[in-house]
């Protein structure tokens, strides 16, 4: 009988919870597109902001966010993937890799203002390329590295052995048994660590205030050289994101409409985020589908 | 143990011992294997049958602090060797697993994955390879259809099958099977079954089994093991009617084990 009560208990207690969590996510969606969503608007989305009057959008700033997380997963994903596959599968059992864990796990717990301070003094001093898109990425890289990394290598481990012995068994090397069998095996573990990481690139902001700067030029989208400074490819170039410009205008924006910027500009990165989300994980399956039963 | 003077000896093995660490799992066997034979691996479980077998195509490298001693002489070739092409050896000594392991890919891709891999580029030549694996393989009639469908929607059967095509799509002289059909129901082991006694007519077959039946049913000659020792090895006929020794009469008669 108490063990009957107990059980029920813990069901009613654990549904419970599950509904908290998922009303907290529902509340705070619905609050932030409720409060942005009149700024929705194809005007917002593209025009520059203004920094005194009404009426500025966020143009430069979205454009910003979706480079930036570019340029983070083209140098963090070969440098994630490649960590996690050495860890997975090259790595010795050792006092060594027993260390590399070590500091890759304390990577990982670093705050993210610590990460940009550290941006500040290597990536934008000490290179000499003041506040830019690449210091940025660099840093939001030091700042993903580590769930890459984890994610991949738990991605590869979770592959059955037996794939690995069946390939082996058939005279094939083991780089290209990685390659060809175990990694599209794991594809979806690690597009799901990609998509986690991509979500903290679009949110962080306090990474990015000393690193890709807490400005934008004027940018010419008809330029797409990669040296002028007002291209908005050039990645020596500062970059304002969405997320620091939600920081921004909220503690220290002047126009009048300031809240309403912010607010707007919540609504499009929640948006995005969400977007992205959906879009990476459509990609994956069928990423993994091409890869486990296509021909090629 | 077999004279065996005037046979064609694929497989011979002297003074093979296999050591997990300090753990000594397989004791100075000695061995002689006929091409295009039958051999029958019995024994209890953790007798070394299945550790042995692994150092015929060297995947006890796979396992950590798995030491193998003596040699090992397979085609000519010494396989116990650092100097050995391990991949090489590999395609000529195929090896099928006790659960079957299909790569998570299409039917179509699991069988064309290795040749491909080994330098086969024409589109024809590896549908050749594909269709051909299948039909020894007794699969190509109920996969014809579906080829590019992933193998996991196979029965377990079938993927064992497949798993088998997989292996003599490389053309090997020797295959391995480790207790290929211990996870399948009677219909499939019975097919697997047929399958090994026709592909006898091409290939060496190693057979590990824990089903005494089935050595009798399928196998030329019958290796009894026990605690790693190679306790008596002759025509299987022999050894399930009139064995030698005390120790193998007890385990075929259901004594132990």
């Amino acid at each position: 009988m108490r063990a009957k009560v107990l059980d029920r208990t813990a069901t009613v207690v654990l549904t419970l919870i599950a509904l908290l969590i998922v009303g907290t996510l529902v509340g705070l969606l619905g609050f932030i597109l409720s409060q942005g969503w009149h700024k929705l608007t194809l005007d917002f989305l593209t025009s520059a902001p203004d920094i005194v009057n009404a009426g500025g959008g966020v143009g430069p700033q979205l454009f910003n966010s979706i480079y930036l997380l570019v340029l983070t997963m083209l140098i963090a994903l070969p440098l994630g993937i490649g960590a996690g596959i050495y860890m997975a599968e090259y790595a010795p059992d050792n006092k060594f890799t027993q260390f590399i864990r070590l500091s890759i796990e304390v990577l990982s717990s670093l705050p993210s203002i610590v990460v940009g301070l550290f941006g500040l003094l290597v990536f934008v001093n000490m290179t000499g390329w003041g506040y830019s898109l690449l210091s940025g990425a660099l840093a939001l890289t030091v700042f993903n590295f580590p769930l890459l990394v984890r994610i991949t290598e738990d991605a590869l481990r979770n592959v059955p052995r037996s794939q690995k012995e069946a390939s082996l068994a058939l005279g094939i090397t083991k780089w290209r048994t990685i390659v060809s069998v175990i990694l599209p095996a794991a594809l979806p573990g690690i597009i799901t660590g990609v998509i986690l990481a991509s979500g903290r690139v679009f949110g962080e902001a306090a990474a990015l205030l000393f690193t890709a700067g807490m400005s934008s030029p004027n940018l010419n989208f008809t330029d797409f050289s990669l040296n002028s400074p007002t291209s908005p490819l050039n990645p020596f170039r500062p970059a304002e994101t969405l997320a620091v410009h939600i920081w921004k205008v909220n503690s220290e924006g002047l126009t009048p409409d300031a809240r309403d910027v912010a607010d707007g500009a919540a609504a499009i990165l929640v948006l995005a985020v969400l977007l992205f989300n959906l879009g990476a994980r459509w990609f994956g399956s069928w990423l993994y589908k091409k890869m486990t039963s296509g021909t090629n | 143990m077999q004279a065996g003077t005037t046979v064609d000896t694929i497989i011979q093995t002297r003074n093979v011992s296999v050591y997990y660490g300090e753990k000594r799992a397989v004791s100075n066997i000695n061995m002689d294997i006929e091409r295009n034979s039958v051999t029958a691996f019995i024994g209890p479980s953790g007798c070394g049958k299945s550790t042995l077998l692994r150092s015929l195509n060297r995947m006890n490298d796979l396992v950590p602090n798995c030491r193998v001693t003596g040699s090992i002489v397979v085609d000519g070739i010494e396989v116990n060797s650092d100097k050995i092409n391990i991949e090489g050896l590999r395609q000529v000594v195929g090896m099928v697993f006790q659960r079957a392991n299909p790569f998570f890919k299409s039917i179509y891709e699991n069988i064309a994955f290795a040749p491909r891999f080994h330098g086969m580029r024409d589109k024809r030549e590896l549908d050749e390879v594909v269709e051909r694996s299948l039909r020894k393989a007794a699969l190509w009639d109920e996969v014809k259809d579906r080829l590019h469908e992933s193998a996991l929607s196979l029965s377990g059967g079938q993927q064992q099958r497949l798993c088998i095509a997989r292996a003599i799509a490389m053309q090997p002289t020797i295959l391995l099977l480790d207790e290929p059909a211990s996870a399948l129901d009677p219909i499939s082991t019975m097919k697997i079954e047929e399958l090994v006694l026709e592909l006898k007519e091409e290939y060496t077959i190693v057979i590990v089994t824990h089903n005494l039946h089935q050595a009798a049913r399928i196998s030329d000659k019958t290796a009894f093991f026990l605690m790693g020792e190679l306790v008596e090895m002759n025509d299987t006929s022999k050894i399930f009617t009139a064995p030698e020794n005390k120790k193998t009469e007890d385990y075929i008669s259901g004594r132990f084990g």
